[in-house]
């Protein structure tokens, strides 16, 4: 069943991607792995006929968010090692995904064989972004312009105090060392 | 195996675990954001499974709130990320186990 | 009609938003500030004009447009807001708009030096757009709502210079002060919700000062003794007392002088103080209800008997103070006396009439009194002036007409015919006639007070460098000045006997002309005694203080000295005073002295067994659990060490367990 195959073949690779992004040491290779797991994913949207989804996840995800933890990494200078693997971080890890994994073997009704239907194309998905999911469409523009603009302002401030601005300068209030010499 | 929505779920929710084992372990805190955005993901792959395999797949529902999902994700990713070099600014590491201000 | 009423919430909304967008301009957008100030104020001018002419062209109940609107509903009863357009609200909102406007404008004079110029326009704007909001009011719930924002206004605004400690403390007294009368609102508002099922005042017939309400209140049975209006009228009267400055409350208005000047002009002519005189006229209805016909209502017996007792005890402190302003303050408390006297006794027209007359020449006195202060450099004690006619001859002249018509000088000027309105009202009241003789002692006092003031600013000479450098102020401040000059000699004349179109305006009637008139009711006789009394008092006044020349600061206190009411405290209350104090000290020695010691040596063994308990039980009590909670907290904060891994870690691992034990339930 070429179906399976793909599937299995897709699968695979992303989880492979996902341990080396957890697991390699050099941080830069983590990243690159990361890429790949976000690559495999959309893959796996593609073949859920979840097409917009799919390049919607490589559009932010493998473009955006990647190119961003790149960055990240670069300005962080985070070549610097960083393995440790702590115990008890795999053991609870693991616990949760033993229990997940249960809780998916238990449910009977997951397991029956199901028809999958056909996929919702992107005139569909974009008549109802602009008519029943307009509210949230909205708030999540706007939840976006705030945090990228919170983003900015978080990275930056450092510099900006660095620049030495007159008004600000005045307003500030004296420093402890300042007064001892002012005195 | 006929059984995809059983297979993905399963794929899913090793996934997840992955994504958690790395931002439990890993000491950079870009790494431990990347682990999150991993759980993130997999959480996602959940619901478009559920659409796809659910008895009402014409409702959408599924696919535009993984839609919504990346669009929020991606805005903790700035944030986060924004936050990381902040942090390394002062104290001049990335760290997750330095950042420890906030003891008690 | 219709159609101005559904627009008219551009009156109030207008200062308002250009409050908001001024608040968050940055400092150095002064003319920004100003203009938007401004230009908000000239709309609702011009609206408040429309509205108006709107009601001037109706007669009758159709002078009265209301637009209602449901706020939220909770359960089966819903709270309703509206606006409503009068002529009682329409005259106030022509008044206020219009005095607003010219204090704005003032202010770009007065605070052009203020580093804070953009905050106070800011502030003015959200006074002025309460204040509107709270005369177009048609619930008594969105009433009260302006009513506090005007109060929250004059407190930011009294607190203006709020580094000086007097500022921020006359600030605090105005806010508590009033907010101790709003208590009293607020409760008869409930009472009367509970009561009328309604806030609403009119609303085609169901409104709670509509005739079926009023019927039913009146006979709904009595609460101690009293009709439930009435306790409702008292209630809501309390809030008119802390907010219109009457006697037990009046407090806060002198030290509210501490805000700039345009804020007091403001506070004292059109906005703050007219509030409670303006809920006294909106609930008339109400407060005029009673069983009796032909008799006042016991409510509105109150408000006159307070309204007079103010009205005295306001002129009389006005008489000794020595602040420029002070004096103002002390006399807007008299005459927000006579606006009470004028509403209990005469009715909405009569009280009306003396606030809007008031607010004009009010304004004008404290702008003048502005523009002297402004011209002395910031110098405010009226001993330190005189001989300010020469040098600043605008602000004098117009500070003399507002001056003129505060005393009720007779045929030219408006306060003489809206007091003597009043004194009218009150000689015909078949309760008593004491509040009658104390309005004519107010008015001898006030006309007194006003020379004294007028002769030790601007006339004599001058007595401090200050006085003697003070120049004229500049066109923007003397412009409001003259404008507001004209009004006060204008605004006379639409209430006169023999042309009462304010009072037939009001309540719905044509106006006629009738010189006849001034003969009924022994009309004539009491404008000669006002007058007469007048002219004794400012005659006295200017005997005092300006006929001489005085060079010399010693004969001018000389002067001050003479005044017998000083002499007359200092004879009786001083020697009363020496005499008690040479009994207490008798019974000090002899009596007191023996039962202090004993209580002390009780007192003393008492404390001793009080620190052995002490120490022993409750110390020790204390440090043991003091010294647990700390252990247990020293405890808990050890895991809390920081290391958001550790946190995500038992996060995951309690997940884990709530999903196992989910999955054990299931199977």
């Amino acid at each position: 069943m070429p179906h399976e195959l793909t599937f299995l073949l897709v699968a695979g690779a992303t989880l492979g991607a996902a341990v080396a992004a957890m697991a390699l040491r050099n941080i830069v290779h983590c990243a690159l792995a990361a890429i790949g797991a976000f690559a495999g994913l959309a893959a796996l949207y593609l073949q859920l006929n979840a097409e917009f989804a799919g390049f919607a996840q490589i559009l932010v995800y493998v473009g955006a968010v990647a190119i961003l933890i790149l960055f990240a990494v670069m300005l962080t200078h985070g070549s610097e090692a960083s393995s440790s693997t702590r115990a008890s971080g795999w053991a609870v890890a693991a616990l949760l995904g033993l229990c997940l994994a249960l809780g998916v073997g238990r449910s009977p009704s997951l397991w029956r064989d199901a028809k999958p239907a056909a996929g919702a194309s992107a005139r569909q998905i974009g008549g109802a972004l602009v008519s029943e999911y307009i509210v949230p469409l909205e708030t999540v523009g706007l939840l976006l312009t705030s945090a990228l603009l919170g983003a900015v302002t978080i990275a930056l401030r450092e510099t900006e105090t660095k620049t030495s601005d007159p008004g600000i300068h005045e307003e500030r209030p004296p420093r402890a060392s300042e007064m001892v010499s002012r005195s | 195996m006929n059984a995809p929505l059983a297979q993905y779920l399963i794929f899913s929710a090793l996934l997840f675990t992955v994504g958690f084992a790395g931002a439990l372990v890993r000491r950079n805190a870009i790494l431990a954001l990347v682990g999150i955005e991993i759980m993130l993901n997999a959480a996602n792959l959940n619901f478009i499974a559920f659409w796809r395999f659910g008895p009402h797949p014409e409702a959408l529902t599924g696919v535009m709130f993984v839609i919504f999902s990346i669009a929020v994700a991606a805005a903790e990713a700035a944030v986060g990320l924004a936050l990381v070099i902040a942090i390394y600014r002062h104290r001049r590491t990335a760290q997750a186990p330095q950042f420890n201000s906030l003891r008690g | 009609m219709d159609f101005i009423v559904k627009y008219i919430w551009g009156a109030p909304l207008m200062p308002l938003a250009a409050a908001g967008v001024t608040a968050l301009l940055p400092r150095a957008r002064r003319r920004w500030a100003a203009g938007l100030a401004i230009g908000s104020m000239a709309f609702s001018f011009l609206l408040s004009l429309a509205a108006f002419t709107a009601t001037l062209s109706h007669a009758g109940h159709a002078a009265r447009a209301t637009l209602n609107f449901r706020w939220f509903d909770f359960g089966a009863s819903s709270v309703q807001l509206g606006f409503v357009i009068d002529p009682l609200s329409a005259v106030m909102l022509v008044m206020v708009t219009f005095v607003s406007l010219l204090v704005f404008i003032y202010s770009v004079g007065y605070m052009a030096h203020d580093e804070n110029f953009t905050r106070f326009f800011c502030f003015l704007a959200l006074f002025a757009s309460a204040m509107l909001g709270l005369i177009l009011a048609n619930s008594l719930l969105l009433f009260f709502m302006c009513w506090e924002l005007v109060g929250l206004a004059s407190y930011l605004l009294i607190g203006f210079w709020y580094r000086k400690p007097a500022a921020a403390a006359a600030a605090k007294k105005a806010f508590i002060t009033t907010r101790l009368g709003d208590l009293g609102f607020l409760l008869g508002i409930l009472l009367l919700y509970a009561r009328a099922g309604t806030l609403l005042f009119y609303d085609a017939g169901h409104g709670c000062l509509e005739q079926a309400a009023i019927t039913r209140l009146l006979t709904q049975g009595l609460m101690g003794g009293l009709a439930v209006s009435t306790v409702i009228s008292l209630l809501i009267f309390c809030g008119a007392i802390g907010k219109s400055g009457q006697v037990p409350l009046h407090v806060w208005l002198p030290d509210a002088m501490e805000g700039p000047t345009p804020v007091s002009a403001l506070i004292h002519a059109a906005t703050m103080v007219a509030a409670g005189v303006f809920l006294v006229a909106r609930m008339y209805p109400l407060m005029s209800a009673t069983l009796l016909p032909g008799t006042p209502s016991a409510a509105l017996q109150v408000v006159t008997w307070i309204g007079a007792l103010t009205a005295v005890f306001g002129a009389s402190l006005a008489v000794a103070q020595n602040d420029i302003k002070r004096i103002l303050a002390y006399s807007t408390v008299s005459q927000l006396g006579y606006m009470m006297m004028g509403l209990g006794v005469g009715g909405v027209a009569v009280g009306m009439f003396h606030l809007l007359c008031h607010a004009f020449f009010k304004a004008l006195l404290f702008l003048g009194a502005g523009s002297v202060i402004h011209g002395c450099a910031e110098e405010q004690d009226i001993r330190q002036m005189g001989g300010l006619s020469k040098t600043m001859p605008v602000t004098f002249v117009a500070y003399a007409i507002g001056m003129l018509s505060l005393s009720g000088v007779p045929l030219l000027f408006s306060g003489f015919w809206s007091k003597d309105a009043i004194l009218h009202a009150a000689r015909h009241w078949p309760i008593s006639q004491t509040p009658f003789l104390l309005g004519l002692i107010g008015a001898v006092l006030t006309a007194f007070y006003m020379t004294r003031q007028v002769s030790l600013v601007f006339l004599g000479a001058t007595r401090s460098e200050a006085a003697g450098q003070a120049h004229e102020s500049p066109l923007v401040m003397t412009v409001p000045l003259m404008l507001l000059a004209a009004c006060s000699v204008l605004a006379g004349f639409v209430g006169t006997p023999a042309w009462p179109w304010f009072d037939s305006y009001l309540l719905g009637e044509n106006a006629t002309f009738d010189l006849a008139r001034f003969s009924l009711d022994h009309q004539l006789s009491l404008m000669f005694l006002s007058t007469g009394l007048v002219a004794g008092a400012i005659g006295c006044g200017a005997w005092l203080y300006a006929r001489r020349r005085a060079s010399d600061p010693a004969e001018i206190n000389l002067l001050i000295r003479k005044f017998y009411i000083d002499e007359f405290y200092a004879a009786t209350v001083l020697r009363l005073n020496a005499c008690f104090a040479q009994l207490s000290d008798w019974l000090d020695r002899v009596l007191w002295q023996g039962v202090t010691h004993a209580l002390a040596a009780c007192v003393q063994f008492l404390a001793l067994v009080d620190r052995g308990a002490d120490d022993l039980l409750i110390n020790g009590g204390f440090d043991r659990a003091t010294d647990l909670l700390r252990a247990g907290g020293g405890l808990a904060s050890r895991g809390q060490n920081g290391q958001i891994q550790r946190y995500f870690r038992v996060l995951g691992f309690v997940v884990a367990v709530i999903a196992a034990l989910l999955i054990w339930e299931v199977s």
